[in-house]
C-alpha cells in the first residue's frame, strides 16, 4: 500500500473512531501537545493508560471477586435447601455463608474513580462512560450491577485498547513507509 | 490568613491526598519562568500535566503523592520542627490550584473558601493551563523584599512580569468529604523560599476540602474567593 493511501486509511479510521464515540476531544488535545520535540507522546500516554488499567481492572475484579464466590456458594447452597428442606441445612451451613460478604464499596469506588479519570484523561469516552454508571452503582451498594459494571467497563476498555492499537500499527506504517501522519487533516 | 491555614490544612490532611509532588530544589534566583509543583496520583494524568505545562513554558516537577509535596517543600512533620513550620508563612503565598475531575459545587466553594485560587475540572487541556498561567502573570505579591513584614498574603493588582514559581499540583483520589481528590496548583516566589518571615498565626478551620476552580481569563482585583468563583459560575 502506497502511504497517502495509508494516509487516507489512517484519517478515516481516526474519524470513525471518534463518530462511533470511542474516542474524544481530549484525544485530539492529546495530539496538540505531540511535536518534533516529543514525537512518541500520544503512544507513551495510551501505553500509560493501558499499563495503569489493567492494574486497575485486576484490583477491581479481586475486590468484587469474593462476591463472584459467595454468590456461587449462596447458589448451591439454596438448590440443596430446597432440595432437603431448609431447616434441615441451616444447621449445618456456618452462620457466615448466610451473612452477604460485606463488599469494600468504598475501595470499589476508589478504583472506579481512578479509572474514570484517566480513561477521561486521554480521551477514551466510552470507558469514561461505563466508569460513571459503575460509581452509580457503588453509591448505592447495588452488588449485582456493581457485577454488570465491571464486564461492561472491561468490554470498553478491551474494545478501545484494540482501537488505539489498530491506530497505532498504521502510524507506524506510515512513518516506517516515509510518510508524516496527516493530523491536520482531521477536521470537524 | 487563609493561605497559611491552608498550609497547615494541607499538611494534616497529606495522608489523605494522593497527589504527587516532586521537589525541584534549585536556589532562587529571578527567571521568568514558572516552576509549578504538580501532584497526581495518576501516572497517566501526571505524564499530561507535566506536558501540558512544559509546553506553556513552565518548569514542572511532579510527584504521586501530597507528602511527597509536603516533602518536596519541606513541610513533612518527620523532618521538620514545629518552629520551622512558621517558617512556611513563606508557602502560603504560593497560589494553588485545584484539579479534580468531580464537579460538585459545593467541594468547589469549600476549596475557594480554604484559600484554593483556582478550581480545574479534569481532563485539564490547553486552554485551562493558558488561562491560569495569564492569570498568575497579572498578580503581584509583596514579599519580593526579604526584609519586608508579610502582610498577611495580601495581594495588589498590579501587572508585573511573573518572577516567582507557581507550583501545581494536583491528585485524583477518589474524593471523600474532606479530602481533596485534586490537584492543586501553587506558585512560590523564587526569592522567598529560605527567606524567614515574621510568623503569622495560622488559621484554624475545617479539614481540607477538594475544589477546583478555574480562573477567570481576565485579570480582576483581589476580591474573595467567592466572589471570583461566582464570576467564574456566571460565565
Amino acid at each position: 500500500m502506497e502511504v497517502g493511501q495509508m494516509q487516507r486509511q489512517w484519517v478515516d479510521y481516526t474519524k470513525s473512531l471518534f463518530l462511533e464515540g470511542f474516542l474524544d476531544g481530549q484525544f485530539l488535545q492529546l495530539q496538540q501537545l505531540q511535536d518534533e520535540s516529543n514525537p512518541d507522546f500520544v503512544v507513551e500516554v495510551v501505553y500509560l493508560f493501558f499499563e495503569d488499567s489493567e492494574k486497575l481492572l485486576n484490583d477491581l475484579t479481586r475486590a468484587l471477586h469474593s462476591m463472584l464466590f459467595w454468590l456461587a456458594t449462596f447458589e448451591c447452597f439454596m438448590k440443596v435447601c430446597c432440595f432437603w428442606g431448609f431447616r434441615f441445612l441451616c444447621i449445618f451451613f456456618p452462620p457466615s455463608y448466610r451473612d452477604q460478604p460485606s463488599v469494600d464499596f468504598k475501595k470499589v469506588d476508589a478504583h472506579v474513580h481512578q479509572f474514570k479519570g484517566s480513561s477521561s484523561s486521554i480521551g477514551a469516552s466510552r470507558v469514561r462512560n461505563a466508569c460513571i454508571a459503575f460509581r452509580n452503582f457503588c453509591e448505592e451498594q447495588n452488588i449485582e450491577g456493581c457485577l454488570g459494571c465491571l464486564q461492561q467497563v472491561k468490554q470498553e476498555y478491551y474494545l478501545v485498547k484494540n482501537k488505539l492499537e489498530t491506530l497505532f500499527r498504521l502510524e507506524q506504517q506510515i512513518v516506517a513507509a516515509g510518510g508524516s501522519i496527516p493530523m491536520t487533516e482531521l477536521s470537524f | 490568613m487563609a493561605r497559611n491555614g491552608f498550609v497547615s490544612r494541607w499538611r494534616r490532611s497529606s495522608e489523605r491526598v494522593n497527589a504527587a509532588v516532586a521537589c525541584d530544589v534549585s536556589p532562587p534566583h529571578v527567571s521568568d519562568e514558572v516552576h509549578v509543583l504538580a501532584v497526581d496520583d495518576s501516572f497517566v494524568d501526571r505524564k499530561v500535566i507535566e506536558r501540558l505545562l512544559r509546553i506553556s513554558s513552565c518548569k514542572v516537577t511532579a510527584v504521586d503523592s501530597g507528602r511527597r509535596a509536603l516533602q518536596f517543600l519541606g513541610l513533612d512533620d518527620e523532618k521538620s520542627s514545629p518552629v520551622d513550620f512558621h517558617e512556611s508563612s513563606t508557602f502560603k503565598e504560593i497560589p494553588v490550584v485545584i484539579m479534580s475531575s468531580e464537579n460538585v459545587l459545593a467541594r468547589i466553594d469549600r476549596c475557594l473558601e480554604e484559600g484554593a485560587e483556582d478550581f480545574i475540572v479534569k481532563p485539564v487541556k490547553l486552554a485551562d493551563v493558558k488561562r491560569i498561567k495569564d492569570f498568575m502573570t497579572t498578580r503581584v505579591y509583596r514579599f519580593g523584599n526579604e526584609e519586608e513584614e508579610e502582610s498577611g498574603g495580601m495581594m495588589m493588582m498590579n501587572k508585573r512580569k511573573l518572577q516567582d514559581s507557581l507550583d501545581l499540583s494536583s491528585s485524583s483520589s477518589p474524593p471523600q468529604s474532606i479530602s481533596p481528590s485534586s490537584s492543586s496548583l501553587s506558585s512560590s516566589p523564587s526569592s522567598s523560599l529560605s527567606s524567614p518571615s515574621s510568623p503569622t498565626p495560622s488559621s484554624s478551620g475545617s479539614t481540607l476540602p477538594s475544589s477546583s476552580l478555574s480562573a477567570p481569563s481576565s485579570p480582576i482585583s483581589l476580591d474573595s474567593p467567592i466572589r471570583r468563583l461566582k464570576t467564574t459560575i456566571t460565565d
